[in-house]
């Protein structure tokens, strides 16, 4: 039953733009710079959300101890704020920008470089970075740990009886193991970072000038406030097309045997 | 990474301090009264309050919200488990044509941005009339919840050993006897891990709930989303709701800890 609906749904969808639409649609999406500035911001935003949290993900799960209580604690509260609920996230870094009661607000002033996410660019780009680090850092810390805990002790052992040293254990040992993880954690952060919506959209409203309207912003508004289901399905199927062909390349990956 | 077994992780827990600072930040200001979050900067509430819970508490509006959210989570993961069981025994233990793509299909589903999908899941659930109904937003988030329930699972029942199966059977087990006295106990883990993942799924997903329900089945996430732009001055309330809604996640999280990792893989990695 539940799979009837599953399908009907995907097919009813994928096959009532086809049937509806044509390909004028697709025509008028891809001459609108509306789009092509949101899917540029969007991939935009995953390159730098990838950016930092891949290197800083693999460098603390680095320094995590192996087993024991310290360690125990550590992953149950880097857990937590991929337990938050988005809009809840949106809130909480609301409440950390907000003049005269967010922390980071009080810090940026007694750095003298108040916060200003009405109207300067770069500083919104920065907390909703920090923002989408802050949520999902911990994600790329837990897979690389999986990672890292499963390499047998011996590996370490042969490395320091030859001498090697923690550069080279890090490319010849800890990198090739860690590489099918690193793959995983890759594809689902950027997915994750590519579809985001409502922590940017509770934070910004996918402001200033735009500037954080990302492709999902622009699809369901498109889609629900101007009923423009015709350019709002066009635009599902653009990025259902990016979905999928990032699905295909994470299925290759995982299925690859060691 | 033997060798700096002594050493004081310094990384890792100046890490974990940075995660916490704005957990904590909205949690003192849940303490706080509104106008001590006027007066200024503070780290600690100065006349700590249960105010803004107790607003929450007595007020059906908000604790409705939590209930509502949670009767469709709840049905979601019932909805999952009871799904995904048998698909992720078929997937794990049998060949069959197209099984490959199939596969790689459901996760193109828990990669598909509920933005896309927002559109014609109303349209269908207003056809079959089940707007502002708990089963339409837990039939909603079984969309993306299946593909991860059945990937998820996968991964624990392939790591059953296929013997297990045919010495059930020569003992003369059915099928069913076979899942519930052997299976189930065995990836009661998996389960677990499963079940935390639908639910983490549905309880934090807003877009979907919030356009699904009118009314009588908002999700506390859409009364937020209200309060938010109605009241600008409500925020300790919102801190409040918003520390709640963390909870639940918490407890469920310590129960699996040691299997959490192969839930975020979706099964992968062992």
């Amino acid at each position: 039953m539940g799979m009837v609906i599953y399908y009907s749904l995907h097919d009813s969808f994928f096959g009532g733009n086809y049937i509806w639409v044509g390909l004028d649609w697709f025509k008028q999406l891809f001459s609108s710079s509306e789009f092509i500035l949101s899917l540029t911001r969007s991939f935009l935003f995953s390159f730098f959300a990838l950016l930092i949290q891949i290197p800083m993900g693999v460098l603390i799960a680095k320094k995590i101890p192996k087993s024991g209580l310290l360690a125990n604690s550590i992953i149950i509260l880097i857990v937590i704020p991929l337990l938050i609920p988005k809009i809840v996230i949106g809130h909480i870094w609301s409440f950390l920008t907000i003049p005269q009661i967010g922390l980071i607000d009080f810090f940026a002033n007694l750095i003298t470089l108040p916060l200003d996410l009405n109207t300067n660019i770069i500083q919104v780009w920065f907390i909703i970075l920090l923002m989408d680090t802050w949520h999902w850092t911990s994600l790329v810390v837990l897979l690389c740990y999986a990672g890292l805990k499963a390499i047998p002790s011996q590996y370490y052992q042969a490395a320091n009886i030859d001498g090697a040293s923690p550069l080279s254990i890090f490319t010849k040992i800890e990198l090739p193991k860690l590489k099918k993880v690193l793959l995983i954690a890759i594809l689902l952060r950027f997915m994750d970072s590519f579809i985001i919506y409502t922590e940017t959209y509770v934070l910004t409203r996918g402001g200033p000038y735009l500037s954080t309207t990302f492709l999902s912003h622009d699809l369901v508004q498109t889609a629900t406030i101007q009923f423009d289901l015709g350019e709002g399905g066009a635009m599902a199927v653009v990025y259902s097309m990016i979905v999928i062909l990032t699905s295909f390349v994470f299925y290759k990956v995982i299925s690859i045997k060691e | 990474m033997n060798s700096d077994k002594n050493k004081f992780p310094l990384t890792p827990i100046v890490y974990t301090f940075l995660i916490l600072i704005p957990i904590y930040w909205m949690t003192t200001i849940s303490f706080k009264t509104n106008k001590e979050l006027g007066s200024g900067i503070s780290l600690f509430p100065k006349e700590p309050t249960l105010a803004n819970y107790s607003i929450i508490i007595n007020d059906s509006a908000w604790y409705l919200g939590y209930l509502n959210a949670a009767f469709y989570v709840l049905i979601n993961v019932a909805l999952c488990l009871t799904i995904a069981l048998p698909a992720a025994y078929a997937f794990s233990r049998y060949r069959f044509y197209g099984k490959e793509f199939l596969f790689f299909s459901f996760l193109t589903f828990r990669m598909m941005a509920p933005a896309i999908m927002l559109v014609p899941m109303v349209e269908i659930f207003s056809y079959l009339g089940l707007i502002d109904n708990y089963l339409s937003v837990a039939l909603a988030h079984c969309y993306f919840n299946l593909p991860i329930a059945i990937w998820i699972l996968e991964g624990f029942i392939s790591g059953i050993p296929k013997d297990m199966d045919n010495q059930a059977k020569v003992d003369g087990y059915s099928y069913f006897q076979y899942f519930r006295k052997i299976l189930i106990p065995q990836i009661a883990p998996g389960i677990g891990v499963t079940a935390f993942f639908c639910f983490l799924f549905s309880w934090t997903e807003v877009l979907l709930a919030n356009a699904l329900t009118v009314i009588d089945a908002k999700p506390i996430n859409a009364i937020m989303t209200r309060v938010a732009s109605v009241f600008v001055s409500n925020i300790t309330i919102l801190s409040a709701a918003g520390v709640l809604t963390i909870i639940p996640g918490l407890f469920f999280v310590i129960f699996i800890r040691r299997y959490i990792v192969k839930g975020f893989s979706l099964g992968r990695i062992d």
